[in-house]
């Protein structure tokens, strides 16, 4: 590793962040996989995305600026624009989610191949 | 100290590969459409930590460009995908 010199008040917050948010992803991952519907599904990733990666960005803010030897707040970017749109990726996700679901259940007694075709043909026409 | 610092590093990118390799199974064995979507939305964010993973290790700057630019896109691409399942189309006229 090239940095040998990082100094002790990077290197203990620097460590549990990376540990706290690797955890978080790992559990994030691990609900994503195994947890059984979709909207069940919605919960883990959003951890992830927002405290995890938010643990790593701070860490990873720590240990540039400690390398460089001035504040460097470029991650801060990233950070503002995970927090920013993951909402917005998940308000659209669950709303699709919904819709598909409900008009998969309405188109229930045709078969499923003619049910696609006119559940993206309804869904064109609905807007 | 320094070893615990690497080995903390070392934990959080095996953490992000792992969370890959679940979002990857999801990718494939995800029932309906909007799952495999969660799923590459999962697997991006994981991608781009990874990424500053690579940079916190090695002390460049390069890496958080491809970040950025990993977030971008993969914000783009979900929004389009989950916009084609809502609507039908992406871009309406």
């Amino acid at each position: 590793m090239s940095d040998a010199d990082l100094p002790l008040w990077v290197t203990i917050p620097g460590t549990f962040l990376l540990v706290t948010g690797g955890l978080l992803t790992l559990v994030a991952g691990i609900g994503l996989l195994r947890l059984p519907q979709f909207f069940m599904r919605m919960h883990p990733p959003t951890m992830g995305t927002t405290l995890g990666a938010g643990c790593v960005l701070i860490a990873s803010m720590l240990t540039s600026s400690a390398m460089l030897g001035r504040p460097v707040i470029h991650e801060l970017l990233i950070t503002l624009f995970v927090v920013v749109t993951a909402p917005v990726t998940s308000m659209l996700l669950m709303r699709a989610g919904v819709y598909r679901s409900g008009a998969r259940a309405r188109l229930a007694p045709n078969d499923d191949a003619a049910g696609d075709r006119a559940d993206e043909q309804s869904g064109t026409d609905r807007s | 100290m320094n070893a615990v610092f690497d080995w903390a590093a070392w934990f959080a990118s095996l953490c992000f590969v792992i969370a890959m390799v679940c979002a990857t199974a999801r990718l494939f064995i995800g029932p309906n459409a909007q799952d495999r979507i969660l799923a590459l939305d999962t697997f991006y964010i994981n991608a781009m930590l990874t990424l500053l993973m690579l940079g916190i290790r090695s002390d460049s700057t390069v890496y958080f460009d491809m970040a950025l630019l990993i977030a971008l896109f993969g914000f783009v691409s979900t929004i389009a995908l989950a916009k084609f399942l809502l609507r039908g189309e992406v871009i309406e006229p």
